[in-house]
């Protein structure tokens, strides 16, 4: 198992006391695509920022179990960490103008992403970035890895993205809303780019969104979180057959367009979900 | 109610609207769908006051619209933006940014007011002296859509009014921006990227795509598939791939 | 106001009133900034300082001007407490009196400063164009003169005293403040509430004074408390060069420019308002890197 979890909280204290983000989330996750689908505030980032140790220094973390490969994650060490980190396990956020350095060239980034890992001449570094980009699809390999990040469209960004993370050969991707920020017609190009480089290069992918269908629509599982708690877990055909009252309205709730509705359904929440 | 003729915009040297033309009828809605870039924000922009820079012919209510607007022109044209993280002032209480329009335009009664607005857009009226880091999103949609209100408005431009939303909520503000409509007499102009958004609210479909209107179709025939511009074909495919899954 | 003003009602998340919002923003504030130890501790010394300083003729044991010359250069005794001067008078009661001098003067500048800089950043900042151009050159012109050397030269072609000296540091110390407004207002007028507040058809002025301003006073106040240390030192290096206060008023730079040829022999004579001088800065240092951290929207 790529990684374990069991019984993860997370809290953040207030000044009316201790707020908890994350009451008791368990999951785990091998070569395979989870898709993690709550609305905002669900702890959907957090919990999967937990695996990675990147949460604000403020925030108290337990669990049972919270494992990657095999490495405790609760008493790993900083160095341990960094070893995890970009190397082992990439993460890929919602806005590549935030994630990428604004006064290097992509392919200068992708290079030295490269290189941390591989120690190798940045000749080979310089042809490796050059690789990674025509793998994920971009065709212009030689403008775009000469560009830098503001010169580059959302979608052409978000493909850098990845292919700076691919670069360390991760066992395990964590994409949290990687298209959000996206158009429909790149959104499905980057998805399916996905899709298909985990499945190729047998890594694990954690996709979180806040979009149902669409995650469904790629992943192999996935876990339907609320207020902190997974409140179902589906197969990939499973959507229609949602059973939570929660997943159920997330999907009915959508306006669409092959099934008008005068008025749309509004989510009633009961408060026994948060039991 | 509302015209548009061969509105062109230009930024420097990029014409980012490039001739667009279209008519909305009092009490009804028009909706503007694009990908990024295709201009439809500032068709919205150009109409609202916001971007002076324009060139063609645009009227309201049988008034040419000019660069600077009348105070009036104000009152009777609102706008909801799209991020209700940015469109409330940081350090003002939802009271104060109710009460400001009306004394902007010196309508009195404003106690009262702003009471009516909150039950309006259904928010609890605990919320009124709550700055808006201490409200949800949806909660600070709504107080946007109640500010647009307080002018007793007969124009609402909507800008991508709920992408910023969690669905659930989404599906609530649509709601009553329906019923608004519908208690109001509003006309809406909506801009959006989701097609199934703006098919839901608006009988008529603007799709935009570098800065022209590459077509204008009804929401029926946009259901119904009966597109003629590959764009709008290759967005609503993508829009209906993923609600049969 | 029925309610009691205590913690709960404080942090009510459903205030029932403007006031109780609006205090309730203030005291979450100064939770933040109670937690800071070292900005408490800035803020506990200015205060200390302040009141110390206007409460002068309370706490002084002598006449800041009595001369006893039988007593010069006299060491810390219990008669007094931080020794006499070249003629006699008493350290500590000078340097009650001086405080108000120098802190009364830094509190001058800041006056005069902080609502011109405000005011000339936030019209350049929202105004943009022509106006933009105008007046951040001006800021220029006046930023390109060394503030001790613009003060010096401006004091010197008046004459020598406090109100010269508070009008020539005000006139170098304004240009940050012009700057800082203006980047603050340049990052305030494109956003979407600012778009909103213009739709309903405020007034530029209306959106200036009432949306933009407060939005840029946590930076200023920040950024002139951060200030208050340079003002003090500018204040006193005019008194130290004698383009200052006039004796025998007592100022703390001139009470060092005095004292200095003692420096060898009598040292505690200028070292005290030397220590003064360096306690008020780093408190007022302090103070200010605690507001900036709760202050400061950047960082929020």
């Amino acid at each position: 198992m790529l990684v374990e979890m069991q019984n993860l909280t997370i809290a953040f204290p207030t000044p009316q006391g201790m707020s908890q983000a994350v009451r008791g989330v368990s999951m785990t996750l091998g070569q395979e695509k989870l898709g993690i689908v709550g609305e905002s505030g669900s702890g959907k980032s957090i919990s999967a920022r937990a695996i990675l140790r990147l949460l604000p220094p403020q925030a108290v973390v337990t669990a049972d179990v919270l494992r990657f490969d095999g490495i405790d994650i609760k008493t790993a060490s900083e160095r341990q960490m960094r070893a995890i980190r970009g190397r082992r396990a990439g993460l890929i956020l919602q806005d590549p103008k935030y994630s990428l350095n604004p006064i290097m060239t992509a392919g200068s980034q992708i290079a030295e992403a490269w290189r941390n890992q591989k120690k190798g001449s940045r000749r080979e570094a310089a042809e490796a970035a050059l690789d990674l980009l025509s793998q994920v699809q971009i065709r212009d390999v030689r403008r775009v890895a000469a560009a830098y990040p503001h010169e580059l469209s959302g979608g052409m960004g978000q493909r850098v993205m990845i292919a700076m993370m691919l670069a360390p050969d991760p066992e395990l991707l964590i994409a949290d809303e990687p298209t959000s920020a996206l158009d429909a017609t790149v959104q499905a190009e980057i998805l399916r780019l996905m899709e298909d480089l985990v499945s190729r290069r047998g890594m694990g992918l954690m996709l979180i969104s806040h979009d149902l269908p669409l995650v469904s629509h790629f992943c192999d599982r996935v876990a339907v979180m609320y207020a902190g708690r997974v409140v179902e877990e589906l197969g990939a055909g499973e959507l229609l057959h949602a059973k939570h009252p929660y997943t159920r309205g997330l999907l009915e709730c959508l306006p669409t367009l092959s099934h008008p509705k005068l008025r749309l359904p509004v989510m009633a929440r009961d408060p026994a979900w948060l039991a | 109610m509302i015209s548009v003729q061969d509105l062109r915009v230009r930024f420097g040297p990029v014409e980012a609207v490039r001739g667009v033309t279209f008519a909305v009828g009092e009490g009804s809605s028009f909706g503007i769908v694009g990908e990024s870039g295709s201009g439809k924000s500032t068709v919205l922009r150009a109409l609202s006051g916001l971007n002076p820079d324009w060139s063609g012919r645009m009227t309201i209510a049988g008034t040419a619209l000019t660069p600077k607007r009348s105070r009036d022109f104000f009152r009777r044209v609102q706008m909801v933006f799209q991020d209700p993280y940015g469109s409330l002032h940081p350090r003002q209480t939802v009271d104060r940014a109710l009460s400001e329009p009306l004394l902007v335009h010196g309508i009195g009664d404003i106690d009262r007011r702003i009471r009516q607005a909150l039950s309006e857009v259904a928010l609890p009226a605990a919320a009124r002296f709550r700055y808006p880091h201490q409200l949800s999103g949806g909660q600070r949609q709504r107080v946007a859509i109640a500010r647009a209100l307080m002018s007793e408005p007969e124009v609402l431009l909507l800008d991508e009014p709920t992408s910023a939303l969690d669905v659930s909520v989404q599906a609530e503000v649509l709601n009553l921006l329906a019923d608004l409509q519908d208690r109001r007499k509003l006309t809406y102009v909506m801009v959006s990227h989701n097609l199934a958004v703006v098919a839901h609210l608006c009988p008529m479909v603007g799709v935009m795509q570098g800065g022209e209107m590459v077509e204008m179709i009804s929401a029926e025939d946009l259901r119904a598939g009966r597109t003629r511009h590959p764009h709008t074909a290759d967005l609503r495919r993508l829009s209906t791939e993923l609600e049969e899954a | 106001m029925s309610a009691s003003i205590d913690r709960t009602w404080l942090l009510s998340e459903a205030p029932a009133s403007r006031a109780q919002a609006a205090w309730g923003r203030r005291y979450r504030l100064w939770c933040d900034f109670r937690a800071n130890p070292l900005a408490m501790g800035g803020l506990v010394i200015a205060v200390v300082l302040v009141l110390a300083a206007l409460f002068a003729p309370l706490l002084a044991t002598y006449d800041p001007s009595a001369q006893e010359l039988a007593n010069r250069l006299a060491t810390p005794s219990a008669a007094h407490w931080l020794g006499t001067d070249e003629l006699g008078r008493d350290v500590y009661s000078r340097l009650l009196f001086g405080g108000r001098v120098t802190l009364g003067m830094v509190i001058s500048v800041v006056v005069l400063v902080a609502p011109l800089g405000l005011a000339v950043g936030c019209v350049a900042g929202y105004f943009g164009g022509w106006a933009d151009t105008l007046l951040m050159r001006v800021t220029d012109v006046f930023l390109a003169f060394p503030r001790l050397i613009l003060a010096l030269a401006f004091v010197a072609a008046i004459h020598p005293g406090v109100t010269s000296a508070v009008i020539a540091i005000a006139l170098t110390a304004w240009p940050p403040y012009a700057r800082l407004a203006r980047a603050e207002t340049l990052s305030i007028r494109n956003t979407d509430f600012i778009a909103a507040v213009r739709l309903t058809g405020a007034s530029s002025v209306r959106i200036i004074l009432r949306h933009v301003a407060p939005l840029c006073l946590g930076s200023l106040i920040v950024r002139v408390t951060l200030d208050m240390s340079s003002i003090i030192l500018t204040a006193a290096s005019l008194g130290f060069l004698g383009m200052g206060a006039q004796p025998p008023s007592p100022e703390w730079g001139s009470m060092i420019a005095t004292a200095r040829r003692f420096f060898l022999d009598q040292w505690w004579v200028p070292l005290i308002p030397g220590i003064a001088i360096f306690v008020a800065s780093l408190a007022f240092n302090l103070l200010g890197d605690g507001l900036r951290d709760v202050l400061d929207p950047k960082q929020r």
